[in-house]
């Protein structure tokens, strides 16, 4: 299955809503960059996300967070924070990667 | 795929991968439109499995007309019916970004197939290597 990537913020750029419409089931999303800021309880996105989590695993990197003071008690349940070492780690596991820029 | 691997490949005439160019920003605002052509154009050399793929704002690459004396850059457009020449034959276009921009495939320069969203996402997922532009 495909790993996605979305490095923009949800509120910016589209890449968001065309990742999950064509992220099959099965499939992981990535988000990095300004991409953690949909990762956030309580943003008009959350319940997008939530759908996603129903049959795709999603991911968040760890230092991008960090790097925007946004803690971690903040994220949606059911999303993951990631490292560096697990970016490698996915990029490796998955098909092929999807970057929406 | 490293330049050895690329190598290699040619040599023995081996191994075809899927590679899949996703396009889906509009062309001359930014530069993507243009270096993904050129990404293109360069990977048709190596004989791969070569499909190209319009979605969001970038169906706007494809459509008739453009004229860019106006703004002082090259108009690109003409290289997309040029790709034919190269053995790059599979173009696919997104149904509703093209509903949602009131275009249909009429409207563009060449030959495409439409493909709903559940197609869309079955052909990214064949691929061997996405290149997202």
């Amino acid at each position: 299955m495909l790993l996605h990537t979305v490095n923009k913020s949800p509120f910016e750029r589209h890449s968001l809503q065309s990742c999950l419409r064509f992220a099959q089931a099965g499939s992981s999303i990535l988000l990095l960059e300004d991409g953690i800021y949909a990762a956030i309880q309580g943003t008009q996105f959350q319940p997008l996300l939530q759908e996603a989590l129903n049959d795709k695993k999603v991911y968040a990197l760890l230092p991008d967070l960090q790097a925007r003071g946004l803690p971690s008690e903040k994220i949606i349940e059911g999303i993951t924070l990631v490292d560096y070492g697990d970016f490698v780690d996915l990029v490796a596991s998955h098909s092929a990667t999807q970057a929406w820029l | 795929m490293s330049d050895e691997d690329m190598m290699d490949d040619e040599a023995g005439g081996g191994v075809v991968k899927k590679f899949l160019y996703v396009n889906r920003k509009a062309p001359y605002g930014t530069i993507y439109a243009l270096e993904s052509l050129e990404v293109v154009l360069i990977g048709a050399a190596f004989d791969q499995d070569v499909s190209l793929a319009f979605i969001d704002d970038g169906v706007y690459q494809l459509t008739k007309g453009q004229q860019t004396d106006g703004i002082g850059m090259k108009n690109f457009s003409p290289t997309y019916r040029a790709l034919e020449m190269y053995d790059v034959e599979k173009l696919y276009v997104d149904q509703d970004s093209l509903t949602a921009r009131g275009l249909n495939a009429e409207d563009l320069i060449v030959p495409v197939e439409v493909l709903n969203t559940t197609q869309m996402a079955e052909l990214m997922e064949t691929q061997d290597v996405v290149f997202s532009f």
